[in-house]
C-alpha cells in the first residue's frame, strides 16, 4: 500500500502518579512528564514494521493537540516515520470531534490504513479509532494483537474478553493496536538528529472547519474511594481463620 | 419517563452475565424504562434470559446469520435504526461494548460516556480516567441521546424472577460486507469464567514459570474458583491473555480475590477494587497489593499456596 497514517496523542506518562487538583477542577499535569500514548506508540511501530516488509511506502503521523505536541510527533519521526502533521488546538477534543478532524486529514491524505491506540491512557475512553471508521464508512479492527495482510484485505486477530477473534476487513480500514501487537522500538540518538529535517505540517484547528460537536462536560474530579488497609495474618493458619471469620470458607 | 435501550452481550448461547449488571445501572437513571435488544443467529434462549430480568420491560429479539461473531459494523447500523425511540443507548464495557457502542454514538452524532460507574442525575455520570486513579464526574448534553458503556463491576446484578414481553424484529439496516467474521479462539475450561466467578485464584510474574501457574490452578480447584493473572505473568507467557485482570484486561468482583505474587501495579488494582475480599500473598512486604488487600501475608508462596491447599482438604 501507498500510505500508513497513524495517530499520536501526547499524554501524561504512564509511569507518573497521576493526583487530582486540591480543588477537584482537574488532574495535576503541571511539570508532568509527558509521552506518546502508549497504545499509539505500538500503532506506530506496527506500521513501521509493515512498511519495513515493504508492504507499504509512507508512514504519516498525526497529533491533535496544543504546539508541545510537536514532541511526540518528532519523537514518532526520530521512531522512523516519514512525515508529521500537527493539528494545533489549544483545546483538548472531544473524541467525536478528534475523529472528524482525523476525518479531515485522511480526505487530504488518502491513506489505506490508519491505525490508532486502542484507547489514550489519560482520558480512557477508547472512542475515537471505532469513530473514525464509521465516519469514514469503513471497517474497524479493534484491539488488534496481529495482522496479516493479503491483497487488498487484511486478517486481523483481536483480543477480546473470551479470547481471541479472527476477522478480515477490507482496505482502507481503522486498526487500533492492543497490548501485544508488538514491543516498540527504542530511539537511537543519530536518529532523534535525522527527524529534526523531516517535514512536520502544522495546521490550525480552525482551518478544518468543523461542525460543534456536543462534548461530554466534565464537571468535578475525585480522587478515587480508597479501600482500607485490612489485616496483616502470620501464617496460612491465620489466614484460613480470617476468611472463616468473614464466612467465605 | 426515560427510555432506555440495552444492547445484550452473548455468546451465541447464553446471555453474558454482564448484562444482568447493566440492567442495574439503566435502573438507576431516573423514572427509566428498560428494552433490552439481543441480536444473534438464534436468539430464543438469550432473549428468554434477558426477558426474566428485573426491570427489563421488554426484549427486542433479532435474528439472522449476519450476527455471527457481534461484528460492530454489522450491529451498529441495526441498534441506530431503533434509537429513535430511546433518550438512552447503553452497553457493557466489555471488549464487545467497547467495539459496537461508540461506532453507534458517532452515527448519531454524540459523544460517548465511557464506563459509567454510577448514575448520578439524569445526565451526569461518574466514570473512572487515568486506569482509575482520577473519578470524573461528567455531564451528557441535554438535547441529545446518552450513549454510553457500563462498568459492569460497579452494579450488583439484578434478580431474575421476570418475564418481559419478547417482540421479534426484523432486521432492518443494511448489512456491510467489508467485514468478515472467521473464528473465535477461546481457551475453554471447566473452571469458572473468570468475568463472573464469585471466587477468583489470580497469580503474578513471582510465579516464575508456566509450569508453577498449576500451583495458583489446583487452589482455584479446590475453591471452585476462576482463574486469572497480572499483566506481567500474561507478558511473561505463563497464561494466556483472556486470564489478564486490570485495566487493560477484564474488571471483574468477585466476593473473594486472592492474588498470589502480585504485587498490585495501579492497573491491576483497578481491575480488582470493586471485590468482596481481597487477600494478598506476597514476598515483598512493602508491595503495594497490601494497601489495598483485606487479609495479608508475607511470605514464600512456593511455602504458603501448598500449605494452604492443604489446609482446606
Amino acid at each position: 500500500m501507498e500510505k500508513i497514517l497513524v495517530g499520536l496523542k501526547r499524554v501524561v506518562d504512564y509511569n507518573v502518579r497521576v493526583r487530582v487538583k486540591g480543588d477537584g477542577s482537574g488532574v495535576e499535569t503541571e511539570g508532568v512528564k509527558m509521552s506518546i500514548n502508549p497504545f499509539d506508540e505500538i500503532a506506530l511501530e506496527e506500521a513501521l514494521r509493515i512498511k519495513e516488509r515493504g508492504e507499504a511506502n509512507e508512514i504519516v503521523v498525526v497529533s491533535i493537540g496544543s504546539g508541545e505536541s510537536q514532541q511526540q510527533l518528532r519523537t514518532g519521526l526520530a521512531m522512523g516515520a516519514d512525515r508529521a502533521i500537527l493539528v494545533e488546538t489549544a483545546e483538548e477534543p472531544d473524541p467525536l470531534s478528534a475523529a472528524r478532524a482525523l476525518l479531515e486529514i485522511i480526505n487530504r491524505e488518502n491513506p489505506e490504513l490508519v491505525i490508532l491506540g486502542k484507547q489514550a491512557i489519560d482520558n480512557d475512553n477508547a472512542q475515537t479509532g471505532q469513530m473514525l471508521a464509521t465516519l469514514w464508512g469503513r471497517p474497524q479492527a479493534t484491539f488488534a494483537s496481529k495482522l496479516e495482510f493479503s491483497g487488498d484485505s487484511v486478517r486481523v486477530t483481536r483480543e477480546v474478553d473470551a479470547g481471541l477473534d479472527v476477522i478480515e476487513v477490507d482496505l482502507p480500514a481503522v486498526i487500533t493496536a492492543d497490548l501485544r501487537l508488538n514491543e516498540p522500538r527504542y530511539v537511537k540518538l543519530p536518529d532523534i538528529m535525522k527527524a529534526k529535517k523531516k517535514p512536520l505540517d502544522t495546521i490550525p484547528w480552525v482551518d478544518l472547519a468543523l461542525p460543534a460537536s456536543p462534548a461530554i462536560a466534565a464537571v468535578s474530579f475525585e480522587p478515587p474511594a480508597a479501600r482500607e488497609r485490612g489485616i496483616m495474618v502470620e501464617d496460612v493458619a491465620g489466614l484460613v481463620g480470617a476468611l472463616k471469620d468473614k464466612g467465605l470458607l | 419517563m426515560a427510555k432506555v435501550l440495552l444492547i445484550a452481550e452473548h455468546d451465541g448461547e447464553n446471555l453474558n452475565p454482564n448484562t444482568a449488571k447493566c440492567v442495574a445501572c439503566a435502573a438507576s437513571i431516573p423514572g427509566a424504562e428498560i428494552d433490552v435488544a439481543v441480536f444473534a443467529e438464534s436468539a430464543g434462549d438469550i432473549a428468554a434470559a434477558a426477558a426474566s430480568l428485573e426491570s427489563v420491560s421488554r426484549v427486542l429479539s433479532s435474528e439472522d446469520p449476519a450476527y455471527r461473531g457481534a461484528l460492530a459494523a454489522v450491529l451498529a447500523p441495526q441498534i441506530v435504526a431503533l434509537a429513535d425511540n430511546y433518550d438512552y443507548v447503553l452497553g457493557p464495557s466489555t471488549t464487545f461494548g467497547k467495539d459496537v457502542m461508540p461506532r453507534v454514538a458517532a452515527l448519531l452524532g454524540v459523544n460517548q460516556v465511557s464506563d459509567i460507574m454510577s448514575v448520578e442525575s439524569e445526565r451526569t455520570f461518574k466514570r473512572p480516567i487515568y486506569a482509575g486513579s482520577v473519578i470524573v464526574t461528567v455531564e451528557a448534553p441535554a438535547d441529545a441521546k446518552v450513549v454510553g458503556t457500563v462498568r459492569a463491576a460497579s452494579y450488583r446484578a439484578v434478580g431474575a424472577g421476570n418475564s418481559a414481553a419478547v417482540d421479534s424484529l426484523a432486521m432492518t439496516a443494511e448489512v456491510p460486507d467489508h467485514t468478515r467474521f472467521i473464528a473465535t479462539e477461546s481457551g475453554k475450561s471447566d473452571r469458572p469464567d473468570l468475568q463472573s466467578a464469585a471466587r477468583v485464584v489470580a497469580g503474578g510474574r513471582a510465579l516464575g514459570s508456566a509450569e508453577n501457574f498449576d500451583l495458583i490452578y489446583k487452589l482455584a480447584d479446590k475453591l471452585d474458583a476462576g482463574v486469572g493473572a497480572s499483566r506481567a505473568a500474561v507478558d511473561a507467557g505463563y497464561v494466556p491473555n483472556e486470564l489478564q485482570v486490570g485495566q487493560t484486561g477484564r474488571i471483574i468482583a468477585p466476593d473473594l480475590y486472592i492474588a498470589i505474587g502480585i504485587s498490585g501495579a495501579i492497573q491491576h488494582v483497578t481491575g480488582i477494587k470493586d471485590a468482596g475480599t481481597i487477600v494478598a500473598i506476597n514476598k515483598d512486604e512493602e508491595a503495594p497489593i497490601f494497601e489495598i488487600a483485606d487479609v495479608g501475608l508475607v511470605g514464600d508462596l512456593f511455602k504458603i499456596v501448598p500449605e494452604l491447599n492443604d489446609a482446606l482438604d
